[in-house]
């Protein structure tokens, strides 16, 4: 691991051309998509039995590759650590950071990436084992945690605890694996990380129902992709490709109907998919299709939630705040117009 | 000779002009070694620049600044936090650095003095002419530096975390009345020196400078008579009795702070209370564990092979002199088996602390743990905290180096 920074690092003082611009010219000249992801976070991204990447968070990717080169599996995954991924982003490695990943103004400013929006609201959430009798985070006192290292939840705990008067150990540690392995031992009496992620790894334990969640969130988390700061085309397409999808539901446009939506009389449903004279693609250097495209193969917001972490997956998180807003949920996408 | 060699595939006469200078293998040598440092300051040059034009576009600046902003992480309990006084939130990142180096340091040192005992018995074993020890020192040697250091490091820390005890309140034996494990560590007294305790450590140099007197006098004696002395059992009784005394003369100035087990109050403030006794991290065994076990693998080889390197007469010299088994190993064949082994165990040292920046995995908070991750992903600085960290561990390789060629002079065979 030691080398692999050493090597990013001596790629940030070297490759002079490719942390430059025109991110968008690359990736059609490599004819893929080469986009980071988690080392495995069921529902977000994590290889399936067949070996493929699923999760919310590829499902991006795959709308993103399908927008920009018109193949939703032209998409290289590049697995990362928490620790790596921001140096892997902006020193080339990868052209878009999709790995569950929050927005905050340090790295939105100082780490050379840009943010484009969000595509899952989470906060900071804690297990404990069922068998202590633990009822809220306010019980925590002198208590060992185990977290990812360089995550926002590390310095989230820190803030928690220290705001309540409370002491407490921390273990971290680099692979998600290791960490929950940790907390499985006893080595740790808490494990935190996002809610999301805490339903996701509670999987991976012996015994799930020996471990409950605590109704306490820490912390807003609000998880989304990024790409190389610098480069403002390629930042505005990945931003549009996510708001094009969640644009895509709020009109009711999903992989399955999109044929008949096509023919829609609907202004907003034509300008979404580039009907007619439509082309906001264009100055983008894109075509006038390329959020339909991104719905056809992969789907619009709400197919991507439900198809990996919504009440029908091992997960089973309700859509809650990640609901349009025009249902009382949070996403809110600014008009295609 | 080259000038000759010149002359004589050119014996038609001197050459004038750029002609001469073509033939001159001076110039010639001259010319290219020119264009070659012209070519490596070019690349140093461009990388340079191109670093500083990647930052600019990312909108980084070059700086160290960052060292003095305060740092609110949370560091597990170690070494380096006891001996900086690590507070979360009142610290530094400076300070998170200097606990990432003590780490290091203190596991590096650790793991080489163990390493070396470990190494040089497994080495003497693979020469022992009993077969249980011979054999189980090969099959050591063979499985320990055969497996990926990684691998045994996963290997340790999920061991310890299976053997220990884990449920709360619980405890094993580590070693009877004085140290504890449970699965969140070792717990064991802490010495609390009291005022007068100087007296002892003034003892302690006084006899270290007895023997040290007394060594001499016995070599000269011997040189001079032939009479040999009983240096070592003298020595080692000067050094253990004279400071005990003392020690127990002025009142025994050090007091064990035994660890407290709360069994009451939160049910996350039971167990061992932080601050009282001492406390041994789990992942700080499992590291090592892992380093000192497999770089002993590779030193007891380098043993064997420094004793095999010494001729087979020098012992049946030895032995014609009517030297004993033990007399001639430590007087005959170490000391000519040392100038084999002392440069490459120099390797091996330097070796375990490089390896030892692996305990990332283990969430060990050392150097490249610590400092090139965590803060790394804070600060975002990776050119600044990639360059100290390459500068750390040079200075320490260097160091060490320079101890061990000083005492390889010390020790290599002053030939006649």
């Amino acid at each position: 691991m030691k080398t692999k920074l050493m090597t990013v690092a001596v790629a940030a003082a070297c490759a002079a051309g490719a942390a430059g611009a025109a991110t968008l010219d690359d990736v059609k000249a490599a004819g893929v998509l080469k986009c980071g992801v988690s080392q495995g976070l069921p529902g977000f991204s994590a290889t399936n039995d067949a070996g493929e990447w699923t999760g919310i968070d590829v499902d991006y990717c795959k709308a993103l590759a399908a927008a920009v080169l018109g193949d939703a599996n032209a998409v290289e995954y590049v697995s990362l650590s928490a620790k790596d991924r921001f140096t892997a982003l902006s020193s080339g490695e990868i052209d878009v950071l999709s790995r569950n990943t929050t927005w905050t103004i340090t790295r939105d400013t100082d780490l050379g990436i840009s943010f484009v929006g969000v595509n899952y609201y989470d906060g900071q959430g804690m297990m404990v084992p069922a068998g202590l009798g633990i009822k809220s985070a306010m019980e925590l006192d002198g208590a060992t945690i185990c977290t990812n290292t360089g995550t926002t939840t590390e310095l989230n705990i820190t803030d928690y605890f220290q705001q309540h008067g409370m002491e407490f150990q921390l273990v971290a540690l680099e692979n998600s694996d290791e960490v929950i392995a940790a907390y499985g031992s006893g080595r740790c009496d808490v494990f935190t990380t996002d809610r999301s992620g805490v339903a996701a790894e509670r999987l991976k334990l012996a015994d799930p129902d020996a471990h409950v969640v605590l109704p306490e969130t820490i912390s807003k988390e609000p998880l989304g992709p990024s790409v190389r700061a610098g480069d403002e085309q390629w930042m505005k397409i990945a931003r549009w490709v996510l708001n094009g999808v969640v644009e895509a539901e709020e009109y009711g446009i999903s992989s399955e109907n999109i044929e008949e939506m096509k023919s829609s009389e609907n202004p907003s449903v034509q300008r979404i998919l580039g009907v007619g004279d439509n082309n906001y693609g264009e100055p983008l250097g894109l075509d006038a299709e390329f959020i339909a495209r991104a719905v056809e193969q992969v789907g619009n917001y709400g197919e991507m939630y439900e198809r990996n972490v919504g009440p029908n997956t091992p997960l089973k998180l309700d859509r809650g705040v990640n609901e349009l807003w025009t249902n009382g949920g949070l996403m809110y996408a600014p008009p295609i117009r | 000779m080259s000038s000759t060699t010149d002359s004589d595939v050119q014996p038609k006469g001197e050459r004038t002009g750029l002609a001469a200078l073509v033939f001159d293998s001076h110039a010639r040598s001259l010319f290219f070694q020119a264009i070659l440092a012209l070519i490596i300051i070019g690349m140093i040059y461009l990388a340079l620049q191109n670093a500083a034009a990647n930052l600019a576009a990312q909108n980084k600046e070059f700086g160290f600044d960052f060292f003095d902003r305060p740092s609110d992480i949370q560091v597990l309990t170690t070494f380096g936090t006891w001996l900086v006084g690590y507070e979360a939130g009142e610290s530094t990142v400076f300070d998170i650095f200097m606990v990432s180096i003590a780490n290091t340091l203190i596991v590096s040192i650790v793991g080489i003095f163990f390493a070396t005992i470990w190494g040089f018995l497994m080495g003497i074993f693979r020469l022992s002419s009993n077969f249980v020890l011979r054999s189980f020192a090969t099959i050591y040697v063979e499985l320990l530096r055969n497996i990926p250091l990684l691998l045994q490091i996963f290997f340790w820390a999920a061991l310890l975390r299976l053997v220990a005890p884990s449920e709360r309140g619980t405890y094993g034996t580590l070693v009877p009345g004085l140290f504890q494990f449970d699965v969140k560590g070792i717990y064991g007294p802490y010495p609390i020196v009291e005022p007068g305790f100087w007296m002892t450590i003034v003892a302690f140099l006084a006899a270290c400078v007895g023997a040290w007197f007394y060594a001499r006098q016995a070599k000269k004696k011997q040189d001079a008579t032939g009479q040999p002395s009983p240096v070592f059992r003298v020595s080692l009784a000067l050094i253990v009795l004279v400071p005990t005394v003392v020690y127990l003369i002025t009142g025994r100035p050090i007091t064990l702070e035994w660890p407290n087990f709360v069994t009451e109050g939160p049910v996350f403030r039971r167990g061992f209370e932080l601050g009282i006794g001492s406390y041994i991290a789990p992942e700080f065994m499992a590291l090592f564990l892992a380093l000192f076990t497999y770089t002993a693998a590779f030193i007891a080889e380098i043993v064997r092979a420094g004793i095999q390197a010494v001729p087979k007469g020098q012992s049946e010299a030895a032995a014609a002199l009517g030297l004993t088994d033990g007399q001639a190993m430590r007087k005959v064949i170490l000391p000519q088996a040392f100038r084999v082994i002392v440069p490459p165990l120099t390797s091996q040292y330097l070796n375990l602390t490089k390896n030892s920046s692996l305990a990332a995995a283990i969430g060990y908070p050392e150097l490249v743990a610590v400092f090139a991750g965590t803060i790394l992903n804070q600060v975002g600085k990776a050119i600044e905290i990639i360059a100290i960290v390459i500068l750390v561990y040079l200075t320490i390789s260097l160091l060490t180096s320079a101890f061990m060629n000083w005492f390889n002079n010390r020790v290599a065979l002053v030939e006649r």
